[in-house]
């Protein structure tokens, strides 16, 4: 056993320098995990809803207090980041964009375009008020 | 004979697992669909007043009824796949695994159950 204390170890994930893909990949993971709580939250709107007016605006309050807008912009992020970078998998999936250059590119592409989705979304919902 | 396997098992190709692609397919097929329907739903929520009289007639469209049950159920689904494999992958203890792993099931039908129900029952004017 005593040789083998000075044996070199593999990188701990802490001090190990994840690669860009590494980041957007366990991204992925917790936007899925982000918008399964959405989901959840979804659906409490929706039986409030079911409930009648009442119910419905006891929940409707908290849309524009700062944290229900700072929840909502952070939710409507994180599901359009999973949604372009699922479609990345999806292409993956059929066999394309493997190379380095290409995923490297369109990893930037996924990321401008839920910004860029984010962005959209808001400016159409602020307009409508 | 160099393969140990059975051409039966072969042949079925469903793996050690017995499941072969299903649940990469599921999640797949899931994730086309929700494309389109998350698409709408952002949008479609942004460009109206979220006050309770605008929202109880949107959903009551037949099309918006149609369109939103189709993604509670894909949501549901999909996420019981991706949270399932996120389980697998990072807890290790036997006992802990399998329960988290039949809460979350659970937990994911009566959520989409309830939201199909709460639809349903807006969109029937109940």
């Amino acid at each position: 056993m005593k040789s083998q204390d000075n044996r070199p170890l593999s990188p701990h994930l802490q001090i190990y320098r994840l690669p860009f893909a590494a980041i957007l990949s366990i991204t992925h993971r917790a936007t899925g995990v982000i918008l399964s709580m959405a989901a959840l939250s979804m659906i409490w709107v929706l039986a409030a809803a079911a409930g009648g007016a009442e119910s419905y605006s006891s929940i409707y309050v908290h849309f524009s207090t700062w944290y229900g807008q700072i929840f909502l912009i952070g939710v409507t992020l994180s599901l359009y980041m999973h949604l372009c970078n699922g479609i990345r998998h999806l292409f993956w999936d059929t066999g394309l964009g493997f190379e380095l250059e290409t995923a490297a590119i369109s990893a930037k592409a996924a990321i401008a375009a839920a910004i860029i989705l984010t962005l959209a979304t808001w400016l159409i919902a602020f307009n409508v008020g | 004979m160099s393969d140990l396997r059975t051409p039966l098992s072969r042949v079925k190709g469903l793996g050690s697992a017995k499941e072969g692609t299903t649940h990469f397919w599921r999640q797949r097929l899931t994730a086309l669909i929700l494309i389109p329907l998350v698409l709408c739903f952002g949008f479609g929520l942004a460009a109206m007043p979220v006050d309770y009289t605008t929202l109880i007639a949107t959903i009551q469209h037949p099309a918006v009824t149609v369109g939103l049950i189709i993604l509670i159920i894909a949501v549901f689904y999909h996420a019981q796949l991706g949270l399932q494999v996120i389980i697998e992958d990072y807890v290790s203890t036997n006992s802990t695994r399998m329960v988290s792993l039949i809460l979350i099931t659970f937990l994911c039908l009566l959520l989409g159950v309830i939201g199909v129900v709460a639809i349903l029952k807006i969109a029937l004017g109940a």
